[in-house]
């Protein structure tokens, strides 16, 4: 299959030595098998982005477009819905809490993972395997464990509908998932790196800082990725530490539907709005992508 | 790594991280383990119950009907989105402007909020203004998810492979691509077969993303509730009621918080548990590979 694709001269080699098949079929196979694939691949994307095709669709319509007929593309464009968006505070707010919340959530766990994830890769220390196995049971968690007793938590320390309180909240799944992959990619850097640096006398923060961060900037980019999306997506616990001053967008959005009926254009507008993000976050990280899904371990 | 250097000095590297988890998990997690044995009246009047909560709950007809269904719904959302996620991961192309292309693509649903993912499909699957439940009603289909268990199963389903194939397949790239051209000219000098080329080149290669793959994507299906909770709310009746929203209804609807932080024990042990037990048992089953003396 895929290693048609590739070196597909020395392929010619050892298919004229090994092969009875004749090289111009051989080559006609592969361009075929190719084709099939491009094709397989082609409708899977098409399908993938179809739901969210609709979205957009429906967000360039008036309500009374959506219901009045089915129109496969929007007859009259309109950014009526977006412009209400941008212009209602009470609605943009909503981005900018969220906003608020991720970044703040991405500062705090880097500040602490890094340091983390550095000893857990070069040290042993007494109990590193338990405390190592003890974070990653904190990704088993089902966030509605956890919601009755954060809600309360919070508000007897007062931070109760605040944006510190849902990235603090954020962090019982960020931080480990932060050190799992981080201790991935610094367990690559060879060891004798550190070694040569003390060894000229650096100190070990002024090492950590200058040579050893920008080492790992791609699995730093990396993990902010995958910090952004998993702070960006979660809803319950943002939802429940929250009531007016921090409220995340997607509880804004569950205003659309009123006893008068959904408003459908305002709901797919923001709907759309909260995808842009990942678009941006996704778009610069997409060399390393591949190799942060694997934690840092291929 | 075997050369790590002992150093008990590196818990001060790691003692921020510590205060901050102890804050965000411990402290919560130990709020629940009180109130699982108490029964709270008020705020200065509770007494001790011992277990009586987690056998009223181990024994509720309700979550055991919550429970079938969880595990009935993540083997199936398993068995299709493991092989679909190989399957795609092999088509992707590898380098290249394309490469770029269908990685964003890809992984775009993996970025929408969750309740953003139940409302695009509560949308897509409506008969009246959503294309997939317009062109099944127009097929003179009888679909109606709101009305119909078996429906809202189907399209629950499909959403969550709409939604989290991506990540399979993400994994499964990560993985092909660490398998060195040289492989593949010897299969190709050996004159194997495609097939053959999957199971004895590509399939071996895959093992650690997989099981990276199966243990995220049974975590998360398993705490499933925001996409179902916008899309069918639990219903029609409670057919698709899941147990984190057994969960959520019973603490913060009923404010029942005896019974639903037993419940919460429970549920956080089973996910610990089969992770546990799916881990050991692959890790054994390679270290027996190995030990053969097999690749």
């Amino acid at each position: 299959m895929a290693y048609q694709i590739e070196n597909t001269q020395q392929g010619e080699k050892y298919n004229t030595i090994f092969s009875k098949v004749p090289a111009a079929e051989r080559r006609k196979r592969n361009s075929r098998s190719r084709l099939r694939k491009r094709i397989l691949l082609g409708t899977y994307i098409v399908l993938l982005m179809l739901p969210i095709y609709w979205l957009l669709n429906m967000s360039l319509q008036t309500n009374s477009e959506i219901l009045g007929s089915m129109t496969l593309w929007p007859q009259n464009l309109t950014f009526d819905n977006y412009i209400g968006i941008f212009t209602d505070s009470s609605w943009y707010m909503g981005y900018v809490n969220s906003i608020l919340y991720v970044v703040m959530n991405m500062i705090i766990t880097m500040l602490v993972a890094l340091p983390a994830a550095y000893a857990f890769s070069r040290y042993k220390f007494i109990g590193d395997k338990h405390l190592f196995f003890w974070l990653l049971t904190n990704l088993m968690a089902p966030p509605a464990v956890f919601l009755l007793p954060y809600f309360q938590l919070y508000y007897s320390v007062g931070l109760f509908d605040t944006h510190i309180a849902v990235a603090l909240a954020h962090c019982l799944f960020n931080i480990p998932l932060a050190i799992w992959i981080l201790e991935g990619f610094m367990s690559s850097v060879p060891k004798e790196i550190d070694e040569t640096a003390y060894i000229d006398g650096y100190s070990f923060p002024k090492f950590f800082v200058k040579i050893f961060i920008p080492m790992i900037s791609s699995g730093i980019g990396v993990v902010l990725f995958f910090l952004f999306m998993f702070s960006w997506v979660e809803l319950l616990l943002a939802r429940t530490l929250t009531s007016t001053d921090a409220q995340p967008i997607g509880m804004i959005m569950t205003r659309t539907s009123t006893a008068s009926g959904i408003d459908w254009g305002t709901l797919a507008a923001a709907g759309m709005l909260t995808i842009i993000p990942g678009i941006l976050v996704v778009y610069f990280v997409r060399n390393h992508i591949a190799k942060g899904f694997a934690l840092g371990r291929t | 790594m075997n050369n790590k250097v002992q150093n008990n000095r590196a818990w001060l590297l790691v003692l921020p991280m510590l205060v901050l988890v102890a804050f965000s998990a411990i402290i919560p997690l130990m709020t629940v383990v009180n109130y699982s044995v108490q029964d709270v009246l008020g705020p200065n009047a509770s007494f001790f119950t011992g277990t009586e909560w987690f056998r009223t709950m181990l024994n509720d007809p309700a979550l055991h009907a919550a429970f079938g269904r969880q595990v009935a719904f993540s083997l199936i959302i398993l068995a299709i989105q493991v092989p679909l996620g190989i399957g795609i991961a092999l088509l992707m192309p590898k380098k290249g402007w394309q490469a770029s292309a269908v990685l964003i693509l890809i992984t775009l649903p993996l970025l929408i909020p969750w309740n953003v993912v139940g409302s695009i499909w509560q949308i897509f699957t409506r008969n009246d203004i959503g294309l997939m439940g317009w062109s099944l009603s127009e097929l003179g289909l009888d679909y109606n998810l709101t009305r119909n268990a078996g429906d809202a199963w189907f399209t629950i389903i499909l959403m969550d492979v709409w939604h989290w194939t991506p990540l399979v397949a993400m994994l499964c790239y990560s993985g092909l691509r660490s398998i060195p051209e040289a492989y593949y000219q010897a299969a190709r000098i050996d004159r194997a077969s495609k097939w053959a080329v999957f199971r004895y080149i590509q399939l071996p290669k895959l093992t650690n993303v997989l099981v990276i793959a199966v243990l995220l994507r049974f975590m998360h299906s398993f705490m499933i509730y925001a996409e179902p909770f916008v899309l069918t709310g639990g219903g029609p009746g409670s057919s698709t009621t899941f147990l984190s929203q057994s969960l959520t209804t019973m603490a913060i609807g009923q404010q029942d918080l005896g019974p639903s932080a037993a419940f919460s024990i429970i549920y956080f042990l089973v996910i610990l548990l089969v992770s546990w037990v799916f881990y050991t048992t692959i890790m054994h089953m390679q270290k027996d590979k190995n030990s053969q003396g097999g690749a």
